[in-house]
């Protein structure tokens, strides 16, 4: 990286990797503070901006490991900063605890997770998908999250940035669901003029300072901000609390608090679900794909298409919430839904959960270590077309 | 057009690949996907760089036959020679790769890359030879697309040096071509 900026936005064409397409997404983001612990694949992601940040105003910490750097970016948050922190796999399990604490003070931030093959330590230089589900559930108790999975380095840009709004947005914790393939691969990016960039704003909390209550939610159900040490009471905590942060341990508490922690994003699903289309109208198989798996699929839907099979391409953008609609709409007019993925059936279930017996669903798994063969991924559209 | 470089690693067998892919990407008005296998090693491990270049958008980003290959080590040249398409272009690092005869229609051309780069100073530079070599006979990118693709590759004081080496190895591959011819 050697081209520098006039502001803080590299506006203009250029051939960045995946890894540092994201950097740049977050610095366009406002994103002004990470917290992080080096691990391949991702290290490329803070390796920028560490280099990057003193140049404009930002702080990255090298944390002592990955549970100090999710909690620094909590509280980077409350301290009112846009925070993120980068990671993979292992990484990834030991920030789960935290993750939890972020839904559960409803704290705005993005972890960004460079997939690579597991588990424990497994692949580190190789790829995989293999964190799918514990993006959604690997924290305990009961909750929702928002995940995206970028499938270009550009994504990796534009993504990165709708990540941070949307944590803004519904303050939770996006998780950035990336892969080593992605994350290493290198095309044209575009970066926009910085004022043509859509950056959502922080909700903050315009009312009168003594009837402030941390946690009283707007009508859509999310609660305003305040930056912490602004001259507001303010009280947080992990523990089931009320409408003032206090906490009240009871089943009736517990029922209007993790509801509206879940509801905030179910209800919304449709403003937050984002896939790409094609050619779904009277196709006999859908492929069903995300991240890597999804350009690696592409070849195996040309080469159907040749053979003259009716094949549409379902492109998941937002894997949490899962779009369960689109799929039942789909399991009602297509004869077999295909899922290509670098796991042993991770989103594959939940395909299978929405398809709801209505139509096929074929799973082609991959241990992780490469993509797939696409002449594996043909040989499931071939039979899923019989 | 579908292009393999590789070698070993510390040999910027990656930028080879970078390079050429921005001069078409930023330059050269293509779709141009990089991407690469490495293992855990930096330096001395068999390293490649897979460089897909194309007037339409790149769905699929690997490669399938490669149409060219760059091979800079006899590790990376047996490995990867037998994939290469039959009427394929090869390019090797005359001193460090003993070819076997040429197979097929392939158009086989050797440059002493890094003798070339160590004349010229340090044999760090024998990639930027390279580089001139593969655009002077693939023609992959036009030269003024390389050329302006080079700037922001390389720390600016070897900015000139590098250039120097890309000139040296553009005029060689001029000339093999030729004498082809």
């Amino acid at each position: 990286m050697n081209q520098r900026p006039r502001g803080p936005v590299l506006t203009g064409a250029h051939y960045l990797d995946g890894d540092h397409a994201c950097a740049e997404g977050a610095i366009a983001a406002g994103c002004r503070f990470i917290a992080g612990y080096p691990i391949t694949p991702s290290t490329e992601v803070a390796e920028r901006l560490a280099e990057r940040f003193p140049r404009i105003g930002g702080t990255f910490i090298q944390m002592e490991d990955e549970l100090a750097s999710i909690a620094a970016v909590l509280g980077a948050a409350w301290g009112g900063a846009r925070a993120m922190t980068v990671t993979s796999g292992p990484g990834f399990s030991l920030m789960m605890e935290n993750i939890g604490l972020g839904v559960m003070t409803e704290t705005p931030c993005v972890v960004v997770n460079v997939q690579r093959g597991g588990p424990s330590t497994g692949l580190p230089t190789l790829t995989g998908q293999q964190d799918m589900m514990q993006a959604r559930w690997g924290s305990h108790g009961d909750y929702e999250i928002i995940a995206l999975s970028p499938s270009s380095p550009q994504e990796c840009f534009d993504l990165t940035v709708t990540c941070f709004n949307l944590s803004e947005k519904y303050r939770v914790p996006v998780m950035f669901m990336m892969d080593e393939c992605v994350g290493h691969m290198t095309e044209k990016v575009v970066i926009p003029e910085a004022d043509t960039i859509d950056v959502w704003p922080r909700r903050w909390y315009r009312g009168p300072r003594d009837k402030y209550l941390p946690y009283a939610p707007d009508k859509d159900g999310v609660p305003p901000m305040i930056r912490a040490g602004d001259d507001h009471r303010v009280h947080i905590t992990g523990l089931t609390h009320d409408a003032r942060g206090y906490p009240i341990i009871n089943a009736e508490c517990q029922q209007i608090c993790v509801s509206r922690l879940t509801d905030k994003i179910r209800d919304n699903a449709d403003d937050l679900v984002m896939v790409k289309e094609e050619q779904l109208r009277g196709a006999d198989v859908v492929v069903v794909a995300y991240g890597i798996s999804a350009r690696v699929a592409t070849k195996a839907i040309t080469d159907a298409r040749k053979k003259g099979i009716k094949v549409g391409f379902l492109r998941l953008i937002t894997v949490w919430p899962f779009p369960e609609k689109k799929i039942r709409d789909l399991a009602g007019k297509v004869g077999c839904l295909v899922m290509p993925e670098i796991n042993l059936g991770q989103m594959y279930r939940e395909v299978e959960r929405a398809a709801a017996g209505k139509c096929r669903t074929m799973l082609v798994p991959h241990c992780g270590g490469w993509v797939h063969d696409p002449e594996d991924i043909l040989k499931a559209i071939i039979e899923g077309a019989k | 057009m579908e292009i393999k470089v590789s070698g070993f690693g510390g040999q910027g067998i990656i930028r080879i690949g970078m390079i050429l892919g921005k001069a078409a990407a930023l330059n050269d008005n293509k779709s141009a996907t990089l991407t690469q296998s490495f293992g855990p090693e930096a330096r001395g491990g068999a390293c490649s760089a897979q460089l897909v270049v194309s007037d339409a958008e790149i769905l699929y980003p690997y490669l399938t036959v490669p149409d060219i290959l760059i091979a800079m080590s006899q590790e990376a040249y047996e490995k990867f020679e037998p994939e290469l398409k039959e009427d394929g272009i090869l390019l090797i690092e005359e001193d460090l790769v003993k070819p076997h005869p040429v197979r097929g229609h392939i158009r086989q051309y050797a440059i002493a890359a890094t003798r070339i780069a160590e004349k010229l100073g340090n044999r760090l530079y024998a990639n930027f030879v390279m580089i001139g070599f593969i655009v002077a006979i693939t023609k992959v990118v036009p030269k003024q697309a390389l050329l302006d693709a080079v700037p922001g590759t390389v720390p600016d004081r070897l900015l000139q040096k590098n250039i120097d080496a890309l000139e040296q190895g553009f005029v060689l591959g001029e000339q093999k071509l030729a004498e082809a011819k």
